[in-house]
């Protein structure tokens, strides 16, 4: 098994103040890793550190090194334009243009040159759209404002307008913190879909939607990784003490 | 120990307080109510003022004279022509110059002609003149009767209040205007996206912030001043020319469009920015694609707020030679001119009596102005929202 993106020794600091310490996880198009761990703990900053969002961040400070395939990403050659463009990110609160549902899952494809004309685009649209499972909902709308749709809807549209673009690896930082059940059920079940096609790492705080939807989990606390390795191994026989109490519920 | 007792509502200390609680709201109300109406009551009393003073303005009383078709229409023939007409004083009771009026007009081929009135009669017509000319004007009533004053809004500054018109002052302003927007919104902008998306944190862009904060706080005549300086001064430019005016309005103008976009660009949701850096957006994308469409309503008011304030400006234009009489509308930005606000000022400084109502006139030519602009500036924000709302 080859590893999409490694991640050697990341340690991160914000103004002097550590708030990542030498962590190392893979991520591969055959596992869907999840990051649990109490807030604060800095998994969320990790995830930032793999497509260098933190780089919006002027006082952080980001050590150690992340490769995609054989590129290392924090190498002065990397255009972070196109490695945000192969390394797609959710966030917590869906954050849709407040521009229509077609521009809103358009807009990476006509940045980037991937289609030419008007039905190009037209396609990309669809394809993304249908791979979210939104295509039948919003087909005959995608006039109306991205923002005019439900969380659940909203969020499927930002996971469409990631994967419009066509990235190899999709990041997700708690997409399923502001919705209902129903809403998290049909993510989780794009998450499955979109196993094996794309390396996806997804942050939670939420232990049953980790156990259900990953099967690599890294449990950091305190900066640090404490433990990372089989869903199966970390929710059912844990080797730490910290990771058992908190996936249990006794701490944190 | 007992368990703790629920909040006791009913003591007459808490109804006390409840009560004035309700009091203060009710009074907090009616202020902001009183404060309202007041303004309202401002701006009516404003606006009744003035189109009672300056309809006037528009107006004019022209009288019949009957000349000979037949023969040419020469001055001492218009004349002679009135003197039959209204007796030996006939030729005191038309304005300057109406014999020119009157020989257009029978070329024109008009059945009945009409010129305009002197002054005096002009003023006991309106119900303000002197004794002496409200009897003659009893006398001529007939033959009088007040007409749109074309000329008004077709000419430029005379020293003779019947044949002042506004157009030079009204084509200086919006001359001026356009150079002040075509300098002050682009810069304006350029600078407050740069200050908010790009400089970051560090001394050098607090510098500038601090400056330019301070910048919208300078009286305007100072800019006057610098104008003065720099434009006349040392870049030689010509005096009294809209270019001049509207480069010294666009410093004075700059500093208001750049607060007012700042805060618009900083009301933009930082998760907008997040996901279009997140789909491979390069900065310049983020704040073209994103940013500026979604600040831009904001950048628009704060814009007409600061254009609206140029309009008015006098001071600063008195310093660069903006108050030369000029007696021909200005043909281009490099041309000397004037602009209504300075016309205003230098109108409502003559004695002459048919002035103030010409000053009137104008004031209400310049609330136009400024109810037109704000208007195009209301109608381009409605537009682009509702394009934006509607589609792809």
């Amino acid at each position: 098994m080859t590893a999409k993106m490694q991640a050697r020794h990341v340690s991160v600091s914000y103004g002097g103040v550590a708030a990542l310490d030498g962590v190392s996880i893979d991520l591969s198009t055959e596992h869907v890793t999840a990051f649990i761990g109490p807030s604060g703990c800095g998994k969320s900053t990790f995830l930032r550190t793999l497509n260098r969002m933190n780089d919006t961040i002027p006082s952080a400070r980001v050590t150690g090194e992340v490769w995609l395939d054989d590129e290392d990403v924090y190498a002065p050659a990397m255009d972070v334009v196109e490695l945000r463009a192969r390394v797609g990110m959710v966030f917590q609160k869906p954050n849709p243009f407040p521009k229509s549902i077609w521009e809103n899952v358009a807009y990476g494809p006509r940045i980037h040159g991937l289609g030419r004309t008007r039905g190009d685009l037209d396609e990309a649209v669809e394809r993304a759209l249908r791979r979210t499972g939104l295509w039948d909902e919003v087909k005959d709308r995608l006039k109306d404002l991205g923002t005019s749709l439900s969380g659940g809807q909203q969020q499927r549209l930002c996971i469409a307008r990631a994967l419009a673009v066509e990235p190899e690896v999709i990041l997700m930082d708690e997409p399923c913190s502001s919705l209902d059940p129903v809403a998290t059920a049909r993510i989780e079940e794009l998450i499955h879909s979109l196993r094996g096609r794309y390396a996806i790492g997804i942050v939670t705080h939420n232990m049953q939607q980790a156990a259900r939807v990953s099967q690599r989990t890294a449990f950091f606390n305190e900066g640090r990784l404490v433990e990372y390795g089989d869903t199966s191994a970390i929710f059912t026989n844990p080797r730490e003490a910290r990771t058992r109490d908190y996936i249990t519920g006794r701490y944190g | 120990m007992s368990p703790p007792l629920p909040t006791d509502w009913r003591t007459p200390a808490m109804r006390a307080r409840l009560h004035r609680r309700q009091v203060a709201e009710t009074r907090f109300r009616r202020l902001g109510m009183a404060a309202v109406m007041l303004s309202a009551g401002f701006l009516g009393f404003l606006l009744v003022a003035m189109v009672g003073q300056g309809l006037g303005g528009f107006t004019r009383t022209t009288i019949i004279v009957p000349v000979d078709r037949t023969a040419p229409v020469t001055e001492a023939a218009v004349e002679a022509a009135a003197v039959h007409a209204y007796g030996p004083d006939g030729a005191a009771l038309l304005a300057d110059q109406a014999w020119r009026t009157a020989r257009e007009r029978v070329a024109a081929g008009r059945q009945v002609i009409r010129v305009a009135a002197a002054d005096p009669i002009d003023a006991a017509f309106a119900g303000n003149g002197t004794a002496v000319a409200e009897r003659r004007v009893a006398a001529l009533r007939p033959a009088l009767r007040s007409e749109f004053a074309w000329p008004f809004l077709t000419g430029a500054d005379a020293t003779d209040p019947v044949r002042v018109g506004i157009w030079g002052a009204l084509k200086g302003s919006l001359l001026t205007m356009a150079v002040t927007l075509a300098l002050a919104f682009p810069v304006g902008v350029g600078a407050a996206l740069w200050l908010e998306e790009f400089a970051g944190r560090n001394r050098w862009a607090d510098m500038v912030e601090v400056s330019i904060n301070n910048l919208a706080a300078v009286p305007s005549i100072i800019f006057g001043l610098l104008g003065l300086a720099l434009f006349l001064g040392t870049l030689g430019l010509p005096r009294s020319a809209p270019l001049v005016g509207g480069l010294t309005l666009a410093l004075m103008t700059m500093p208001v469009i750049v607060i007012a976009s700042r805060s618009a660009i900083r009301a933009v949701a930082p998760s907008v920015r997040e996901a279009a850096l997140a789909v491979g957006a390069s900065r310049m994308q983020v704040v073209f694609d994103h940013v500026l469409p979604q600040a831009l309503p904001g950048i628009m008011t704060g814009t007409a707020i600061g254009m609206a304030r140029a309009l008015g400006e006098t001071a600063p234009l008195l310093l660069i030679g903006m108050r030369a009489f000029i007696a021909a509308p200005p043909g281009g930005i490099a041309d000397p001119a004037t602009v209504l606000p300075v016309q205003i000022f230098l109108w409502s400084d003559e004695v002459g009596h048919g002035f103030v109502e010409k000053t009137s006139a104008a004031i209400l030519v310049l609330l136009a102005v400024l109810l037109c602009m704000n208007g195009v500036a209301v109608w381009l924000r409605g537009r682009y929202e509702a394009r934006r709302e509607g589609g792809r």
